[in-house]
């Protein structure tokens, strides 16, 4: 045994000893490759604007004027990154959360519509699902509806929501609720179906074994056995609903939430607050998959997962 | 040793029990003019090649098919009304345990599903995870547990709720040789133990000339008994009387019925 083997090991820094680096450079490099992109992108597309902006004002400019002006200017085509999260950043932090141009604000608007209807389609697609489970007719009769339902592009669906709605007397949170819950409702009663139809027949067998009640076949087998398709569905339910929420704040004339910032951005070409508005409703759609996600590891760990 | 000078009680008497059913090609006779009584007490296997009815024999008498023509009586009922009578517990050959739900509970679970109160239930589950030596499980899932040991926990289910009879339809068949032979000692001491009636279904010669008081042996197309042998071993027999000669006779016994049976056409 020679002395270097007894040697203490070669200090490892930190970062690479947890795997650190290897966990996130490919995300950090990925980042780094869009930004520069979208640099260029934005240099290219905000050339011609700004050049023309310097020959109309009849001032000289240089090569380097330009350049700097389509990183800065008022109304690009396409904001540069640096402005959009200064926007944002600006629009979180600048104001009080309650104010007319605080992005808090409009998120929160948006965030009670799309939770409202999120929570409204999921019990109105696993109530589908079970008339659909323990009813062939109904199976046969509601199934085609279902999908029909989703065929009718719902930009075209949401104004006459709001006006019929609206008559009807029922205004702001509301309407909204109900769009995106008719968007939210059709991936959990799909995946319900396929949730509440997946116990193994020998265990649906051990239960008539038992002479066990429909009730309990549904309570202690059905629904537990469908909760990694609940999930699954959840997940896809809730960006839906937040999109429902958006579109359903568009033809409400642009008062309150992220699709009216969306709106209002694109009617006076603010493009720096539409992408503003973007941000909020990524980081918004982020956290509420996050959210799910975290219940379903909460469920998982309880229900023996591994 | 005869124990006919006592009649017992029946705890399966079928008589005439036919079962066909039309495929796409045609009609098949699963079971044809079948003809059973099981007494209490006795453990009773059902052995035949593929198809012989074995299994739907086992599954009319649990009233999860219905036969089209015959009569049969279960526990002295109609099959529908043992099985809501909770008459017997069933063991399927895969151990069909509920992966959400631990070991206590996958034990509780008829035992919620059938009213009884909780405290019940905790006695229930703790004495039958005990009888299948499985004390210390409890709070494991049934991913944590090997194959035989589901099996077991299976088995303390189907007997949690102290039914009449155990219906077992091959419940050793996926497990390997070892683990096999082990189980069935075990389940030979709980059948002493538990004075059960046991119906066993399988398509071992050892395992049934093994366990059984009583050996049924079935033919298919159409599935009918062709030979029933009874067997008489000392009920606390060990893994070593399979190499005496009273074994191997009824165990050759056993397989001349399977073979004047078989067709080897196919």
């Amino acid at each position: 045994m020679t002395s270097s083997s007894l040697a203490p090991p070669a200090r490892v820094p930190l970062l690479l000893r947890f795997g650190v680096v290897e966990r996130y450079t490919p995300v950090a490099t990925m980042v780094l490759a869009l930004i520069a992109i979208w640099y260029v992108a934005s240099v290219a597309m905000n050339w011609t604007l700004v050049r023309d902006g310097f020959e109309r004002e009849e001032t000289p400019y240089t090569f380097s004027d330009v350049l700097a002006g389509t990183m800065e200017a008022e109304r690009p085509l396409l904001p540069a990154p640096h402005q959009v999260i200064n926007a944002f950043v600006d629009g979180v932090f600048g104001y009080s959360p309650l104010a007319p141009r605080s992005l808090i604000y409009h998120s929160l608007v948006t965030l009670s519509a799309t939770v409202l209807g999120f929570v409204l389609g999921a019990l109105f697609g696993i109530a589908l699902a079970l008339l659909i489970v323990h009813s062939r007719v109904l199976e046969r009769s509601l199934l085609p509806w279902i999908i029909c339902s989703q065929m009718v592009p719902v930009l075209a669906l949401a104004p006459i929501f709001i006006v019929v709605l609206g008559a009807l007397g029922l205004q702001g949170l509301l309407p909204k609720s109900i769009i995106s819950a008719y968007l939210c409702f059709f991936p959990i009663a799909i995946g319900m179906v396929k949730g509440f139809t997946s116990p193994d027949p020998l265990q649906i067998e051990l239960m008539r074994t038992w002479s066990a009640t429909p009730r309990q076949v549904l309570w202690k087998l059905r629904w537990p056995a469908s909760v990694p398709y609940l999930f699954a569905s959840l997940k896809v339910a809730i960006t839906i609903s937040l999109v429902g929420a958006i579109v359903a704040e568009l033809p409400t004339g642009g008062e309150a939430g992220i699709g009216a910032r969306l709106l209002s951005g694109s009617y006076y070409g603010q493009t720096v607050q539409l992408w503003a508005a973007l941000v909020a409703a990524a980081v918004l759609a982020s956290s509420l998959i996050a959210l799910v996600g975290l219940a379903e590891r909460g469920v998982n760990s309880r229900m023996g997962g591994h | 040793m005869s124990t006919k000078a006592t009649p017992k009680r029946l705890v399966v008497d079928a008589k005439a029990i036919s079962l066909t059913f039309e495929t796409a090609d045609g009609r098949v006779e699963a079971l044809s003019n079948v003809g059973l009584q099981v007494a209490e007490g006795e453990f009773v296997s059902l052995i035949g090649p593929s198809g012989c009815g074995k299994t739907t024999m086992l599954r009319v008498i649990a009233d999860l098919q219905q036969p089209t023509s015959g009569t049969l009586l279960v526990n002295g009922m109609t099959p529908e009304n043992a099985r809501l009578a909770r008459s017997y517990g069933y063991v399927f050959q895969a151990p069909a345990l509920f992966p959400w739900r631990t070991i206590e509970k996958n034990i509780k679970l008829p035992l919620e599903i059938m009213g009884f109160s909780e405290n019940e239930q905790k006695i229930r589950a703790e004495h039958h995870l005990s009888m299948v030596n499985l004390k210390g499980f409890e709070r494991k899932f049934p991913w944590q547990l090997s194959g035989g040991m589901q099996q077991r926990v299976s088995i303390a289910r189907a007997l949690s709720f102290d039914p009449a009879m155990l219906l077992m339809d091959e419940p050793f068949g996926a497990l390997d040789e070892i683990v096999r032979d082990h189980l069935n000692e075990q389940l030979l001491w709980l059948w002493r133990s538990t004075k059960k009636t046991v119906l066993f279904v399988t398509h071992s010669i050892p395992e049934a000339v093994f366990l059984s008081t009583r050996i049924v042996v079935m033919s298919p197309r159409p599935g009918r008994i062709i030979d029933v042998i009874d067997c008489d071993f000392p009920p606390d027999r060990s893994l070593e009387i399979r190499e005496t000669p009273e074994f191997l006779k009824i165990a050759q016994r056993v397989r001349n019925g399977l073979r004047a049976g078989h067709s080897y056409d196919e």
